[in-house]
């Protein structure tokens, strides 16, 4: 459902994003992991049509994302990376905002809220101005509003930043429930998560993707089991080519 | 159209859910009260118009709607929601318009508030009720101008404040460009057409009829055509600008 191509990005001189190609099907979990600047939200804000890409494209549900992108926006949740808000509303306020922005039909768009509001758990906090709520708290609307409308493709900047163990826990489950009838991406710098939700990880640094497989492969790779020796030889490694 | 009127309806409900609102119609009651009744001597001309009142809008304004435009996209850059914002399926013109729309729609607000210096001088005498609804058109035409420069220069930086400056900067120079003192600086040198083209970007000048109640195609067209090529630019630049 996810299709990239040759997907590279510039700023100036640097190169963000070098020539990434990979494709995520229906029921796939993918694990976007490298270390800080390695490219991972760049290439998310070129799958979700924010940023324009250098060259290359991205494809979501078949349709183009530079081409049609207002189509292909709809096809996707997305929770960009330190889940911004806005904090002079409420998430109730919020959530019935993007509702609306997404165009649900109005005998849908509460229960939809509803229930993305349960499953997050926000129904303590509905009436607090969301720049008065904890940060845990903040990335969970942040969630509530990318499963809003139940998109075919989540994409996910590091979705557990911040929350508390019972909350990644939840989050987690979540992401698992929601698995089978989409195509998620998402990103963390806690390899354990790849184990816990994902069916498949990429690493990426410099831009480049340096591995892509499934998270008992990557483990296969070190002699002892442990994900960070793994993923420390994998990113500090000089780009091959 | 939809997808305007949800954009338009977030971001006025943004301007009543801090106290910016609050302030901004209060100081704005304050200020044309000020002007219009002391600076301009409302009770001592003895006429039963609303001329004074009319007469210090554009220089009201030129402080007043930058302080509302600033935060426009300067704000949503900073916070990052530019980013939730265009990831929704909006177009950027949609966008751009519902925002505009919206900080129009506010200063609407604020202008219609000013009734009761329109009930009082129905009350001290008998004005030309028309001439008057023409000069509150006039003035919430020439403040849209001022807005969709307010929002354009909004959108280069992500900082407020230097947004708030520019605007006020480049606004008082579409206010003066119809001044003698500014003409007078390029009669030595430059030719007659130049001049003529400054002196045709004066809000004074487009504003001036309207606010006495004659209403010229030409000046309305003025200011909507100034309205729609700066909120294309705001487009373009949001567009260019959102990756940093
Ligand atoms: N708007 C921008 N202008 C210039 N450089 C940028 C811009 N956005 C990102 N970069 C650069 O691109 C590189 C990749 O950044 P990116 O945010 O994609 O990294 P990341 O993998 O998400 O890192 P992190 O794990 O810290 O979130 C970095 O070197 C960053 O400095
Ligand atoms: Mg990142």
């Amino acid at each position: 459902m996810i299709e990239i191509e040759h997907l590279s990005r510039h700023f100036g001189s640097l190169i963000a994003v070098d020539d990434v190609s990979f494709e995520v099907g229906r029921g796939e979990v993918l694990g976007f992991l490298g270390p800080n600047g390695a490219g991972k939200s760049t290439t998310m804000k070129m799958l979700t049509g924010f940023l324009a890409p250098t060259s290359g494209f991205a494809r979501v549900c078949g349709v183009e994302v530079a081409e049609s992108p207002i189509e292909a926006k709809s096809h996707i949740g997305y929770l960009p990376e330190g889940a911004p808000l806005y904090g002079d509303m409420t998430p109730a306020e919020f959530l019935s905002f993007v509702a609306e922005a997404r165009g649900l039909a109005n005998g849908m768009r509460q229960n939809q809220i509803d229930e993305a509001v349960s499953r997050l758990q926000l129904e303590s906090v509905l009436n607090q101005r969301i720049e008065t709520l904890s940060k845990g708290f903040k990335r969970r609307v942040g969630l509530a509003q990318a499963i809003l409308h139940d998109p075919d493709v989540l994409i996910l900047d590091e979705p557990t930043d911040g929350l508390d163990p019972n909350q990644k826990h939840q989050v987690r489950s979540l992401i698992r429930a929601m698995a089978k009838e989409k195509a998620i991406v998402l990103s963390t710098h806690i390899l354990e998560e790849v184990d816990a939700v994902c069916t498949r990880a990429i690493i990426i640094a410099e831009g480049t993707i340096r591995f892509d497989g499934t998270p008992e492969e990557l483990r296969a790779r070190s002699p002892e089991g442990k994900l960070d020796e793994v993923f420390r030889e994998i990113t500090t490694a000089p780009a091959a080519n | 159209m939809r997808n305007i009127k949800v954009v338009f309806k977030r971001e006025l409900a943004g301007y009543f859910a801090t106290p910016l609102a609050y302030v901004f119609l209060v100081i704005f009651l304050i200020l044309t009260g000020v002007f219009t009744f002391y600076l301009g001597g409302f009770f001592e001309r003895e006429q039963a118009d609303l001329q004074p009142f009319f007469a210090f809008h554009p220089w009201l304004y030129l402080f007043l709607i930058p302080a509302l435009s600033m935060r426009l996209w300067a704000e949503e850059r900073k916070s990052g929601t530019v980013e939730l914002l265009l990831t929704l399926p909006l177009s950027m013109t949609q966008a751009v318009t519902g925002k505009f729309l919206a900080a129009w729609c506010f200063t609407a607000i604020a202008l219609a508030l000013t009734f009761p210096i329109w009930i009082t001088v129905n009350y001290l005498g008998t004005p030309d009720n028309g001439v008057i609804f023409t000069g509150y058109l006039g003035s919430l035409l020439m403040a849209g101008a001022y807005l969709a420069i307010g929002a354009c220069i909004s959108a280069v930086t992500r900082n407020q404040v230097i947004a708030f400056v520019v605007s006020v900067t480049v606004c008082l120079g579409f206010v003066l460009a119809g001044f003698p003192a500014v003409l007078d600086v390029f009669a030595g040198w430059a030719p007659q057409a130049l001049i003529d083209t400054v002196s045709s970007f004066s809000f004074l000048t487009h504003y001036q009829g309207m606010s006495r109640g004659i209403i010229d195609l030409r000046d309305v067209i003025f200011f909507g055509s100034l309205i729609a090529c700066f909120l294309a630019a705001n487009a373009l630049i949001v567009d260019l600008k959102k990756a940093d």
